[in-house]
């Protein structure tokens, strides 16, 4: 298939590795943002096509595993509402919030429809004009600005049974986080391909100078992902710390302006929690007051509350890169995706749930070798 | 007297009433008009409370399945159909001839006529291609809300020939997997009319009978150990469910794996796994290496095995997992399914 086996292609793939093997001299310790990224690498084994010693940890970018308990439960406040209709991706229905999830919701007569686009959403407003509208918009600056333009359009047309529940987050703020973090390990950086697509590279070019880092913005295939490893290893090889881009098919220097001005003009930043890496300042977006109709938060009496997170999981260590998931003491026993314990587990981005669903029988042979 | 007779309402022409599912005039009426033309058979003919035919020497395999999927009609298919094929290869896998179904409906009330006599015209179709009667039937009507247009359950009678005994728990080490084609093609088509959503070009759904490539195989590969049809969960779940019942590893090749450009395409847009995907007329025979061969070429003479290949074996290796050897040369799990897969994000 035109687009997709050439970066999926082994030939290219071992010449990278090989490429790798030459030049590598230290066991440089990478992080892969994204959580597309994280699920292609474990999915196809690539860190372990890596020079040994040759490190990746897996980041804090998997929008619906970042996603704080307290949003979720608000979702489902909404859902359970009589008159509302809530609409969201797929993949948040059966995330757990601090009591059930939005899949058990909707089978105890709440209305929640899986859409494929806010604007999916919008419509239903307008053909339900009796009922509420609430799309849950959840995600990092790649699903902002459709969520604001799905909020733009209805300002314009009018549609007043619309709303949003936004909880974005910004990759650069907790990337700042964990990058000053006392103990911090890693040592050149795969930037998130989709998110640059958008926003561009100014910001990355300043966290490149701020930590002295190497970043290269990736892409999502395997191939492309060796490529950028490959990239990285090439500048800390040669002691550069500066920005390139990989996913050259995609990415502009600038971003798409289109999205950004779209963003700005309906989202502003705020503070904002993120599930397993705590409050972080000016790492999310908010709607801005002069769309206060269409934001769920305001129209709808939403009670704040604050769930902690089970003190057992030590998400905070494995989005570090200070833990890998197969040595967590609940991994696969007390925590596995049906019942995450915490953010990684709950989605197949996140990196405990990837480890799961693709290297169980790694961690069961290690076990099995110990019992023996 | 007929001033006094209740008159049959006129729209009992045209939509399926609660009167069609009591027992009395319309029911009668709905028989004659659409089950009995479409299914005629000696045995449903006796309109018995039951059906009952003679029965050879040897084993008999039962099994049942319930239909009720949305759109009713799809590229490549409908729901009667399916409720003939789906039910004709869960027989036909464990070696039986498919004979004799039974065919319960769960009908919405203002169902159209029109569209249940198309199902109904499809099932006798497709039960003539199978070589199957449909000999004793159920019609319920559920109040408007209640159901969803139509569901159909069948229960299938089918003759086990003497000797054969296939089960997953007869599958062993060094046993090679063959599968029948590509994968994903109804899972897909479903999503995407549900979706409304053009893939370009003339992706169908697979849904067919698969009793002649399993009678063929069967014939090609006497000592073959197991078949399953791929239907729900696709391949990834008939895998894993026979690993565990025979306590072996499988190891597949994803490279060996027909998937059509279309079904890769929407997987990727969806973030859907094509092995996972849903299936209505592929099948993975588990067949002793020195009989391989012969198999894929027995399954590759049929219209339904064209592309029919060995995509894996049985390893002692990893007893109850299935770990797939990607194009890139490494290895990953392929898990069991805990719910259906959602399509994500980004």
């Amino acid at each position: 298939m035109k687009h997709l086996d050439e970066y999926r292609d082994e030939k290219l793939a071992r010449a990278l590795v090989e490429r790798l093997r030459r030049t590598a001299t230290k066991p440089w310790v990478l992080m892969e943002v994204c959580g597309g990224q994280t699920h292609t690498l474990v999915r196809y084994g690539i860190d372990g096509l890596l020079p040994a010693g040759m490190e990746m940890i897996h980041g804090p970018g998997c929008p619906v595993c970042v996603t704080p308990l307290e949003t979720i439960d608000k979702a489902i406040a909404l859902a359970e509402m009589k008159g509302v209709i809530l609409a969201s991706y797929g993949d948040m229905l059966r995330v757990p919030g601090s009591t059930t999830d939005l899949l058990r919701v909707k089978a105890q007569d709440g209305d929640v429809r899986m859409v494929y686009s806010p604007l999916d959403a919008l419509r239903l407003a307008k053909e339900n004009p009796s009922r509420e509208v609430v799309f849950f918009g959840v995600g990092f600056e790649t699903t902002a600005p459709p969520n604001a333009a799905a909020v733009w359009q209805a300002a314009r047309q009018g549609v007043m049974n619309f709303s949003l529940l936004a909880s974005h987050v910004l990759v650069p703020p907790a990337l700042r986080a964990l990058l000053g973090a006392e103990g911090n390990r890693v040592q050149g950086l795969i930037a998130p391909g989709h998110v640059c697509v958008v926003v561009g590279l100014d910001e990355y070019h300043e966290i490149a100078r701020e930590f002295r880092l190497p970043i290269v913005v990736g892409g999502f295939e395997p191939v492309d992902l060796l490529e950028a490893v490959a990239m990285l290893c090439d500048q800390l090889e040669e002691g550069r710390a500066e920005v390139e881009n990989q996913y050259t098919r995609s990415v502009r220097m600038e971003g798409n302006r289109h999205a950004q001005q779209m963003l700005a003009d309906v989202l502003e930043v705020c503070d904002r929690k993120w599930r397993g890496l705590g409050e972080i300042p000016k790492s999310g977006l908010k709607i801005r007051a002069k769309y206060a109709a269409w934001d769920a938060e305001v129209k709808f009496d939403l009670k704040e509350t604050r769930v902690d997170e089970p003190a057992e999981c030590i998400s905070a260590l494995i989005l570090q890169g200070r833990r890998k998931p197969t040595e967590c003491s609940a991994f696969g026993v007390r925590c596995t995706p049906e019942r995450p314990l915490g953010a990684p587990m709950v989605s197949a981005e996140g990196a405990c749930a990837a480890y799961y669903q693709y290297r169980r029988h790694e961690a069961e042979s290690e076990l099995a070798g110990g019992v023996r | 007297m007929s001033v006094l007779a209740c008159p049959i309402p006129f729209a009992a022409d045209e939509f399926i009433l609660l009167g069609h599912g009591s027992g009395g005039r319309l029911s009668a009426k709905l028989m004659e008009d659409v089950f009995l033309p479409a299914f005629r058979n000696p045995a449903l003919e006796r309109m018995d409370d039951q059906a009952v035919f003679n029965v050879p020497a040897g084993r008999v395999a039962m099994s049942t399945d319930t239909y009720v999927v949305k759109p009713m009609f799809f590229p490549g298919g409908n729901l009667g159909e399916l409720a003939v094929y789906g039910t004709v290869n869960d027989l036909a896998v464990g070696g039986a001839t498919p004979r004799y179904l039974s065919a319960g409906f769960v009908l919405e009330e203002g169902l159209s006529l029109e569209t249940l006599k198309q199902l109904v015209n499809s099932m006798a179709a497709a039960a003539r291609r199978c070589g199957v009667e449909i000999v004793t039937g159920d019609t319920k009507v559920v109040e408007k809300g209640s159901g969803d247009g139509v569901f159909i359950n069948t229960t299938g009678v089918g003759f086990v020939p003497e000797g054969v005994s296939y089960s997953a728990a007869n599958v062993r080490p060094g046993d090679r997997i063959v599968l029948n084609g590509s994968l994903g093609e109804h899972g897909i088509t479903i999503l995407a009319q549900r979706e409304g959503l053009e893939l370009g070009g003339d992706l169908r759904s697979d849904a067919a009978p698969l009793h002649e490539p399993c009678a063929a195989v069967m014939k090609a590969a006497p000592r073959l150990h197991a078949m399953r049809d791929l239907t729900r969960g696709g391949l990834s779940s008939a895998l894993n469910e026979i690993a565990r019942s025979a306590r072996v590893g499988i190891e597949i090749e994803e490279r060996a794996i027909p998937i059509c450009d279309q079904v890769r395409g929407a997987c990727e847009l969806f973030g859907l796994d094509p092995l996972y995907v849903a299936n209505e007329g592929k099948m993975i025979t588990f067949v002793p290496e020195e009989e391989a061969q012969a198999a894929v070429a027995a399954m590759q003479a049929n219209e339904l095995g064209r592309q029919a290949r060995i995509i894996g074996v049985v390893t002692e290796r990893h007893p109850r997992m299935v770990v797939l050897r990607t194009t890139l040369g490494t290895e990953r799990i392929v898990d069991m399914l805990a719910q259906d897969q959602l399509p994500r994000i980004c």
